[in-house]
């Protein structure tokens, strides 16, 4: 298999080791008095858009920033919990920038690329640093120093946090380091807006559209490039752990544009969340992986046993990740640890009223941390109830926040009962096309953090997504963006009186009278629902042919029934967010039937893609490097019509195994 | 229908900022106690879809109690009756069948309406812009752990840190202050050793932003550390007139 001609990922030459380095000692460089003339637009907020725009602006560009929060604090980065990689080796465990490479790449199951694996982990260090230094209170020992803890399918100790809210401190950090570009006049910051579509000027990306989500009112900005840092589009699941806000639209009016899909059926479905308790719901809670470290998940070993958990002896206990991957136990990567759990469940071992659910059990913890506090006190004759208190102590210093979440949402005391838990749509590892650079197949256009495809393959490990947002926006961008721009310092402002920008804001408001005029009996809302319930049936943690097959005609049709019969309320000159709600449902909806085909279209299967007809004996997931070890980039060609083209992985630098975790 | 609750809800409606606004009563039925408030709003929207009425606009996001989005002054309180919640982590088991809930939008001059229970906290932002910060470029950092800081200092420097900016510090108080969240972020940045090159400009900064949007003085009336969502404590406001002092007075300590 060969390259498509049409992908160009435009990978330095040399030795993996020096690539990025030469790279960005040789791309072009935009002077500073260029650099004020040239206009940046940003669309989002979250950690990849708030740190490149400040980043961007500190350089001297003229930077416009979107969102369409009311604020670019709420961007949903905020929501991550467990922390962030870096390759310091700070616990000298034998942590390098070759291990983090090498556990992205094999955690991501051989699917992603080489040169930008690599590089993300060589900024790795360069991200906590530069954290630090712009006033995240990280956690710290005793001592002062940085603290560290370990996370699934890794045996070091790399991730950095700051308890249960790494997300947030870190988006914070971005956030104010992009305010005070806003307060310097150097960032223009545009909140309750979304960008609608982008605007083609002699086949590159020069502006957009975007839609003032306060009044209504439709605006058109130029820009000489355009970033794309709008996240992932889990929400095509309806019920996922993203924010409600959290949608493709941004994303899939470029593909539309000629902006090529990459791996859109890469879904991570995230092991530890708050199972479903009933039709109402509207998102899932994550419970941070992190729990993992300290919990033991099991299941009883006798099916529909109706016991509560505390009446089950240990010997009737099955810690089944522990018993089928004795080397990596309850830290298996995630695709695995939640394929692990849907096979109990659908075997008859779940737990719970829904039976779709099984224990995080954090009482060896206690034991094991209350032991500890005895010998450290020096307490003698430690009666176990006080061995177990002390013990909480700890694990509500560690993980307090979360216990408190866990019972706020269950009404159940995770200190006395374990903890629920079930898989849950998380992450999305595909995203638009991108290369080297960071470019899109849209020349102008680039996308960068989850809205791209590029670092993760197939599945993510954890605290790998913080870490590759701001990696993107401090140290990617800023040096890949100049290779463009240097050539674009000739390009005065355009107007945007220019007809691709009329035409452009036409269509938008077109589609807006549209939705508005159906005027049919089912809310949005409604239809989103519809289309949740076939992606996860069909397009979920496990999929066939048979039934992706069924789900690209059911979209269809759910397609087409949306487009006549849709109710969206209000108007388009006002502050409507059923309206918004409706735009962003149509896209998913597209967006679904994309997925499906690329599913069907990959016959292995490989991470979060795991295809029933492809499994071994044991039931783990069965790749076919032979013929699959490539990125699937779909092309749009008109409603329902998309073109696959590959991009074949080279791995030179590692070998390839079949994954184990056992 | 999934719960067997009913309720009576009392919601502030308002088109928009230049419309008056007023009190509408809805009654629901068919609540579980397993919804989010939220949830709740959700179930209510979409009857007054079905009914042909427009539904209720408010703020809303992560539904995880973390992003800040959620907004609503419920029974006369932000967020409702529980300590330590957002609205979106208030779930109707908190209820009982038959309450009647009033429902408003934040209420404080410089949170203007928008429509509905939805404000423009806008002020807050620039609030952070004018100080709210290190002032550290890219690249400028040395190694993260060449700056020891005491555990004490930094946990508490967390502890601060936890504010979403969602404003109920500011709804609760009578004076409608924004002293809690500001001395947040100045505390954050006052108990690092990073922070300290422009802990005098960044109290007097920000504090003259935070008189500036219009929000009110502070009492000491204590309401706003009662209802935070994170649990912000009122020391730091107190650390925050000390640092504002300190910058008047033109020297530190």
């Amino acid at each position: 298999m060969a390259t498509s001609p049409k992908l160009d990922a435009k990978i330095p030459d040399g030795p993996l080791e020096s690539k990025w380095t030469k790279y960005r000692s040789t791309v072009p460089l935009v002077n500073p008095a260029n650099k004020r003339n040239i206009e940046v637009i940003i669309i989002g907020t979250g950690l990849a858009g708030a740190s490149a725009a400040s980043t961007l602006a500190e350089l001297g560009y003229k930077v416009k920033a979107f969102c369409f929060q009311d604020s670019a604090r709420r961007a949903h980065s905020i929501a991550a919990q467990g922390g962030i990689n870096a390759a310091k080796n700070y616990q000298n465990d034998g942590d390098s920038v070759y291990r983090l490479f090498y556990d992205t790449i094999k955690g991501g199951d051989y699917r992603a690329r080489e040169a930008n694996v690599y590089r993300l982990a060589e900024v790795s260090g360069n991200i906590i640093d530069q954290c630090v230094a712009a006033g995240v209170p990280f956690a710290r020992e005793y001592g002062g120093l940085l603290s560290n803890r370990s996370f699934g399918g890794t045996q070091v100790q790399r991730t950095f946090y700051a308890a249960g809210q790494t997300g947030q401190q870190l988006l914070l950090g971005a956030y104010s380091g992009l305010q005070r570009q806003v307060g310097a006049g150097t960032v223009e910051m545009y909140t309750r807006h979304e960008m609608l579509d982008i605007v083609m000027i002699d086949d590159k990306c020069r502006g957009i559209i975007a839609r003032n989500l306060v009044t209504g009112e439709l605006e058109r900005h130029f820009g000489h490039a355009v970033l794309l840092c709008t996240g992932g589009y889990g929400n095509v699941f309806y019920l996922s752990t993203n924010a409600m806000g959290s949608n493709v639209t941004a994303a899939w009016k470029a593909h539309r544009k000629g902006a090529f899909f990459g791996n859109p059926c890469f879904t991570q479905i995230h092991p530890t969340c708050i199972p479903v308790s009933g039709d109402h719901q509207s998102k899932l809670t994550l419970m941070s992986e992190s729990l993992r470290n300290d919990g033991r998940i099991w299941v009883p070993k006798k099916q529909n046993d109706n016991r509560p958990a505390d009446q089950i002896p240990e010997d009737e206990r099955d810690y089944y990740l522990e018993r089928r991957y004795p080397a990596f136990g309850n830290l298996v990567p995630r695709d695995i640890a939640s394929r692990a759990a849907k096979e109990r469940c659908d075997a008859g071992y779940g737990v719970g009223t829904s039976k779709m659910a099984v224990y995080l059990d954090y009482y060896a913890a206690y034991e094991r941390y209350g032991k500890g506090e005895v010998n450290k006190r020096g307490i003698h004759n430690a009666s176990h109830d006080q061995i177990l208190e002390l013990g909480k102590a700890v694990v509500k210093e560690k993980y307090g926040n979360l216990f408190d979440m866990y019972k706020q949402i269950t009404g159940e005391d995770p200190y006395v009962v374990p903890m629920r838990i079930y898989p849950a749509v998380h992450y999305t590892m595909g995203g638009l096309w991108v290369d080297y650079n960071l470019m899109t197949t849209v020349p102008g256009l680039y996308a960068l953090g989850e809205a791209n495809f590029s670092d993760h393959g197939a599945n993510r490990l954890g605290a790998s997504a913080l870490m590759q947002g701001l990696a993107d926006g401090y140290f990617v961008i800023p040096y890949t963006i100049g290779a463009y721009l240097a050539n674009e310092i000739r390009t005065k402002a355009i107007s945007t009186d220019h007809p691709a920008f009329v035409q452009a804001e036409k269509e938008v408001k077109d589609r807006i009278t549209k939705l508005l005029t159906i005027k049919g009996t089912k809310s949005p809302e409604a239809y989103h629902k519809e289309l949740g319930k076939i992606m996860w049936d069909k397009c979920g943690m496990a999929r066939n042919e048979q039934g992706l097959k069924e789900a690209i005609q059911e979209i269809r049709a759910l397609k087409k029934e949306f487009w006549s019969n849709v109710k969206v309320m209000g108007d388009a000159d006002e502050f409507n967010p059923e309206l918004d709600k409706a735009n962003r449902v149509a896209d998913f909806i597209e967006l679904g039937e994309l997925m499906c085909l690329d599913a069907l279209d990959r016959n292995e299967s490989c991470g979060g893609h795991f295809r029933e007809e492809y499994q071994t004996e044991e039931g783990e997931a069965k790749r076919d490097d032979e013929g699959y070890m490539y990125v699937s980039a779909w092309e749009y060609q008109g409603e329902s019509a998309w073109e696959l083209h590959r991009e074949e992985l080279n791995y030179e630098n590692i070998k390839i195994a079949q994954r184990s975790y056992k | 229908m999934e719960g067997n609750m009913n309720l009576t809800l009392q919601v502030w409606r308002q088109k928009n900022s230049r419309t008056e606004g007023r009190m509408e009563s809805y009654k629901l039925s068919g609540i579980s106690e397993d919804m989010s408030f939220l949830e709740m709003f959700d179930v209510l929207n979409e009857q007054l879809i079905v009914e042909g009425k427009e539904p209720v606009a408010f703020d809303h996001d992560c539904r995880e109690g973390i992003c800040g989005a959620c907004s609503m002054y419920i029974n006369g309180r932000p967020h409702g009756p529980l300590q330590g919640v957002t609205t979106c982590q208030l779930h109707m088991r908190s209820f009982k069948d038959g309450d009647t809930i009033v429902v408003e939008p934040w209420r404080a001059q410089a949170f203007p309406v928008i429509k509905d229970l939805v404000t423009d906290r806008g002020s807050f932002d620039r609030i952070i812009s004018a100080g709210g910060f290190i002032s550290v470029n890219t690249g400028n950092a040395q190694d993260a752990n060449s700056i020891p800081v005491p555990k004490e200092n930094a946990d508490a420097s967390f502890m601060a840190a936890a504010c979403i900016g969602c404003g109920a510090c500011v709804a609760a108080c009578k004076n409608a202050s924004a002293m809690l969240f500001t001395s947040a972020k100045i505390s954050q940045l006052a108990l690092l050793p990073q922070g300290q090159a422009e802990s005098a400009a960044r109290a007097k900064k920000m504090i003259a932003q935070m008189d500036e949007e219009g929000f009110g003085a502070c009492t000491n009336t204590g309401a706003c550390a009662a209802e935070c969502p994170k649990g912000i404590s009122m020391e730091n406001i107190a650390r925050m007139n000390r640092e504002y002092f300190a910058a008047e007075m033109g020297t530190k300590e």
